[in-house]
């Protein structure tokens, strides 16, 4: 049976007090290690390069990873499966939820905001109880010469390509499962695929015909998120340009939609509404 | 309350000290003075062993881990939701259950808790007292199956003398709990899940691979070839936690000195030693003495046991 026992080798046998004192110094040393790497992650933290999305409810930044238990039941109730994990490059936010909204928004597909629900910390807060009333970050059109809708382009084809991983909910063929955006073709003759996905506008439009989600009144936004706003029309082409709105909560579905590669329009991830 | 004391001692880093004549109870002193008159003999303790030892505990362990983990991933990949979360912080049908270290570190980082976190954790609390404490950490932490494979390794490198064990001081492990306990307070951030090998692998084996498993190997590779066991034995506050709540625990394992041919190899095997010192010859306070809170019922010494001598026990602290 091997043990731990140190077996006589060549070398002198130190004293107790020596190998005691070796093994103090050692025991420094693997500290100040552990310490160190684990202080490491405070870098990209402080560095704050990139601002990650976070699920809609989410605290302050700082707030929302000191309080994150990285559990991911979050990650587990999506129906769109948008919510990541980060991985150890966020130093301390490591395992905390985040959105990458381009390969996948969050929709609201769930209604009820199942992620802030299955959060067992109050990282997403609980105070929220509608899509409309999140804000995770703001919308932006960050390439308006690329954009169709100025360009006075259509839009005919798959959004996203036939290769494209993401789902959107599709309202009118089915309110209850997300569908592929791949198997979903667009013929539109001015491209209007940011407003026209936009989940806030979509419960808009249904609140004013009369039939807003799950018969609920409060599931109606009281704000307009998105529109599109003519800018000329010469030899009878109409350009529109998208126009974001205060009632944008960041969700990145437009993002997400947008044909163009990469995206013409992009989410500023915690950014607020321009004054 | 003197079990309660000398199981933290343990715990934070003393070395279990050699019991005055006094503190042995007379029933205990009876055996002691029966054995120092007829020492067993080298060839009866190669008797004891010639029949080999079983793993039951081990299996039935190994077994349990594999399972509860096993539940986590099955419950997101097959979406049975019968266990939803990570270890970190769970739902088990819908009942919110937490992880105490992980809770206790947001509860600094944070300085405020939801009600939900409560449910959490006083439902992992009350099921770890009843269940021995660190046996979270045998039974439960996936990193601790690992470094027993490690473990192994490091063992079979030792016997080749190929490498020799490097230990640490124990009190480290207590050092660096303050240390993150400060680093959550100060910081406001959960210093230690960055590098916790317990967290980093649950969310792998759940959520899929991820690059924070490099760390583990590293941790892994240390104590292949540095330092046995070195993560659990003197960095890992989740075996501190989890070893307060094991003091108050009615599951330990107990020793009775009678049959006991003092061989030691229980404490060969021991991923933590100085819970067994009272298998050391002449130590016993009573006729009937229970491992230290640092204990995590991992079973390897019942196993291994030839004469019974050590067995788990169920029974109120107190409790005769």
């Amino acid at each position: 049976m091997p043990n731990d026992v140190t077996k006589k080798s060549k070398k002198p046998r130190l004293s107790r007090k020596e190998r005691a004192r070796r093994e103090f110094v050692r025991s420094i040393a693997l500290a100040a290690g552990v310490v160190g790497v684990a202080g490491m992650g405070y870098y990209p933290v402080v560095k704050g390069e990139k601002i990650r999305l976070r699920p809609p409810g989410a605290l302050d930044e700082a707030e929302f990873l000191a309080s994150c238990i990285k559990c991911g039941q979050c990650v587990q109730v999506c129906p769109v499966e948008a919510i990541k994990l980060a991985d150890i490059f966020d130093g301390f936010g490591i395992g905390a939820p985040y959105i990458d909204a381009r390969p996948q928004a969050c929709d609201f597909s769930c209604d009820g905001l199942q992620c802030v629900l299955a959060c067992p910390t109050g990282s997403l807060s609980h105070d929220l109880n509608y899509s409309h009333e999140t804000r995770m970050g703001f919308a932006r059109l960050s390439r308006p010469g690329k954009c169709l809708a100025v360009q006075g382009k259509g839009f005919k084809g798959l959004a996203r390509g036939p290769d494209f991983d993401g789902t959107l909910r599709y309202d009118d063929i089915d309110r209850w499962n997300p569908l592929p955006v791949a198997e979903h073709e667009y013929d539109l003759e001015l491209c209007d695929l940011c407003m026209r996905q936009c989940p806030i506008e979509i419960r808009r439009s249904q609140c004013d015909a009369g039939k807003p989600p799950s018969g609920d009144t409060n599931q109606c936004p009281p704000k307009k998120a998105i529109e599109l706003v003519s800018i000329d029309a010469e030899n009878g082409v109409v350009k529109m340009r998208p126009e974001v709105l205060e009632g944008c909560v960041g969700c990145g579905v437009c993002e997400m939609i947008c044909p163009v590669d990469p995206a013409a329009i992009v989410i500023d991830a915690r950014a607020e509404a321009p004054v | 309350m003197n079990y309660i004391k000398e199981s933290l001692l343990q715990l934070f880093g003393a070395e279990p000290k050699k019991p005055a004549k006094e503190d042995i109870r007379p029933a205990a002193q009876e055996i002691h003075f029966y054995k120092k008159a007829n020492p067993v003999s080298p060839e009866f303790i190669a008797e004891l062993h010639a029949a080999g030892h079983g793993n039951k505990w081990r299996n039935r362990r190994w077994l349990t881990l594999l399972f509860v983990n096993l539940l986590f991933v099955l419950s997101y990949q097959l979406d049975i939701q019968l266990l939803e979360g990570a270890l970190t912080a769970s739902r088990f049908a819908g009942f919110h259950m937490a992880d105490l270290n992980s809770a206790l570190q947001v509860m600094l980082a944070f300085k405020e808790v939801v009600l939900n976190l409560i449910i959490g954790t006083t439902t992992v609390l009350i099921m770890w007292i009843l269940l021995g404490g660190r046996a979270f950490c045998s039974w439960v932490c996936p990193y601790h199956l690992l470094a027993e494979w490690a473990e192994a390794i490091h063992l079979w490198l030792v016997n080749k003398k190929i490498i020799e064990n490097k230990t640490f001081h124990r009190g480290l492990r207590t050092v660096l709990y303050v240390i993150f306990a400060l680093l959550a307070i100060v910081t406001g951030y959960t210093v230690f899940e960055t590098i916790s090998p317990t967290g980093i692998l649950s969310r792998a084996l759940i959520y899929g691979p991820s690059f924070a498993l490099i760390w583990v190997g590293v941790l892994l590779l240390f104590e292949i070839f540095v330092s046995r066991r070195a993560w659990c034995r003197y960095v890992c506050p989740i075996g501190i936690t989890y070893g307060i709540v094991g003091t108050v625990s009615p599951l330990r394992v107990t020793y009775t000195p009678n049959d006991c041919a003092h061989e030691g190899d229980c404490r060969k095997v021991c991923l933590v030693p100085h819970v067994l010192d009272m298998t050391i010859k002449g130590r016993a306070r009573d006729v009937r003495v229970a491992a230290g809170a640092d204990c995590t019922r991992c079973g390897l010494c019942v196993d291994l046991c030839p004469t019974d001598s050590l067995r788990f026990e169920f029974k109120m602290p107190g409790g005769k």
